[in-house]
């Protein structure tokens, strides 16, 4: 089997408030919306990005929109206005999400 | 049905999208948002030098390309291009008016400027340290809602202009006007905020920071169309965009734009409302037009959240590149150097390796080996002189670290950092202040 990755399934937008990151996670395909609840938990997403992410990880779900929504406390070195890091809003930490390699073997 | 139009998405956003809507759109507002978290911090700062700054320093060049067309409409502007100080803006919009002829009557909602009235012995938000801790303080600017905008909107003013107020708020107050809902309808006042926030960040909502070239294709980026809602009398909308305009609005467009700096999708808290984004529902209607309903919610929250801005310190930065098959193993040399000579001055002192670990502090994999490298040190000191420090020991590499170090740069920042804190509602008073520039014969 190929190698996946969650971008070949789903799509993410980064947002930050304070030090907090918050993650979606957005299936292209909305019946995809039931593997992701089982599979991409809030432990994987926290093991996935351990350099980053220095404090928890809180899952919601938005069932009616077919949508993941990871809040990620401690991830941002202090946030926008005093990070250290080259991207102190955390923007494209969406991608590293995306970075994410999955079984699926259904496909 | 009401139609509000998003032409800034924050300070530093494309002028001629706002133009586009204003000619092409039929708006009955339009709303530019122009206040990120940092921003008014910064403009508190300006303010603390010169009186009659402290408003967006775009508000110029954007007023004077759309009054005409805003008064030729009858469409009214809502914007936070007022900063930290909304009466100084009012001002200079209505001397623009005057330099154009045009009359023009423009409603400045002050009152959100708290940092007299601040408990420093209170901790913030993010990191539980007493206020008193961040001093010098320079600015506390509460989040004001559409309490503070609803008086503006009855004075009939062409333009509401406005410091802090929450975001999605300045789309929320013309249609609690417009429709003369209850502000207990959290119903309403739920599905209007849902509008508010996805209409907020303009062009994110039409293709704007979602391409990808590969799953996510989105057409003539370059001329994006900024967003706007055609709204009924029970907050259901349909967002759209002109004909003809590049981007694109779809069902996942809207979803990321739904998500994007929430929380729990169940309790997202506003001044007016907390509004419950888990319940709505998403339908394309038709090409670029996805309908927005059933978005509910609940009481408003007794405290109103206050950035807090503080001087932080300074940020010295330097960069140095390296080149070549080695040019891993030579930036790594650079950056042990670096630290050795550096860590005791600067004890946080951060190195990045751009190209190759700098963006997301980790790498997924080890195995890519890049031709070029460039290597970033940063950190923070409270005296200038110290920050200046990590620039020149970058410079210095030149002649003392690596080989073929190229193209040194350094750059030191004063930093404004930003907390959180709380204010009680009951403590914030809102003016409206009135500037008119008349019809001159």
């Amino acid at each position: 089997m190929e190698e996946m990755k969650l971008l070949d399934i789903a799509h993410s937008r980064a947002g930050d408030k304070g030090d907090k990151l918050s993650l979606s996670l957005i299936p292209y395909n909305e019946e995809d919306y039931e593997w992701l609840c089982e599979n991409i938990t809030a432990e994987k997403v926290k093991s996935h990005m351990k350099d980053i992410i220095l404090g928890k990880v809180t899952r919601y779900e938005a069932p009616n929109i077919k949508a993941l929504n990871f809040v990620c406390h401690n991830s941002l070195m202090g946030g926008v206005t005093t990070s250290l890091a080259m991207d102190t809003h955390g923007k494209s930490l969406s991608s590293a999400l995306l970075e994410m390699e999955i079984d699926r073997i259904d496909l | 049905m009401l139609r509000i139009g998003t032409g800034a998405g924050f300070s530093g956003d494309r002028l001629e999208p706002a133009e586009i809507l204003l000619k092409h759109a039929d708006l009955d507002y339009l709303v530019l948002e122009c206040l990120a978290e940092r921003t008014i911090a910064l403009a508190q700062q300006r303010k603390s030098h010169d009186a009659n700054d402290g408003y967006d320093p775009l508000l110029e060049k954007r007023i004077r390309r759309l009054l005409p067309l805003l008064l030729k409409k009858g469409v009214r502007l809502i914007t936070n291009m007022g900063a930290a100080n909304p009466i100084a803006g009012a001002e200079k919009i209505t001397e623009i008016a005057d330099e154009l002829n045009l009359p023009c009557k423009v409603a400045a909602v002050t009152g959100d400027d708290v940092v007299d009235k601040i408990d420093k012995n209170a901790t913030d938000w993010e990191n539980n340290r007493k206020l008193s801790s961040y001093e010098p303080i320079i600015s506390a600017n509460a989040y004001l809602g559409i309490d503070a905008i609803l008086p503006a909107l009855e004075t009939e003013s062409n333009i509401i202009i406005t410091g802090r107020i929450a975001d999605p708020s300045l789309f929320l107050a013309p249609q609690v006007y417009h429709f003369k809902w209850s502000k207990t309808d959290y119903q309403r006042l739920g599905q209007g905020t849902v509008n508010g926030h996805l209409l907020e960040c303009a062009g994110q909502i039409s293709g704007g920071y979602f391409a990808d070239g590969y799953k996510k294709k989105v057409e003539n980026l370059a001329h994006i169309g900024f967003p706007y809602a055609e709204i009924d009398s029970d907050g259901r909308s349909i967002i759209k965009k002109v004909e003809g305009t590049g981007g694109l609005i779809d069902l996942r467009t809207v979803k990321e734009q739904l998500l994007y700096e929430v929380h729990n999708p169940a309790e997202y808290i506003t001044p007016d409302v907390i509004a419950d984004f888990s319940s709505v529902q998403l339908k394309e209607i038709g090409k670029n037009q996805v309908e927005v309903r059933n978005g509910c919610g609940k009481k408003r929250p007794d405290l109103l959240k206050v950035s807090l801005g503080y001087h932080a310190g300074f940020l010295g930065e330097g960069e140095i590149s390296y080149a070549g098959s080695d040019a891993v193993e030579r930036a790594k040399i650079a950056g042990k150097i670096l630290k050795e000579r550096l860590s005791e001055q600067i004890p946080d002192l951060r190195i990045d390796f751009i190209g190759l670990s700098s963006v997301h502090r980790a790498q997924f994999k080890e195995k890519s080996r890049p031709y070029e490298i460039r290597v970033r040190a940063a950190g923070y000191h409270y005296l200038r002189d110290m920050a200046e420090l990590i620039g020149e020991e970058v410079e210095s590499l030149y002649l003392n670290g690596p080989s073929g170090g190229g193209g040194a740069r350094k750059k030191v920042t004063e930093q404004i950092g930003v907390v959180s804190t709380f204010v009680p509602r009951d403590q914030i008073e809102t003016m409206v202040n009135i500037k008119e520039r008349k019809w001159k014969k």
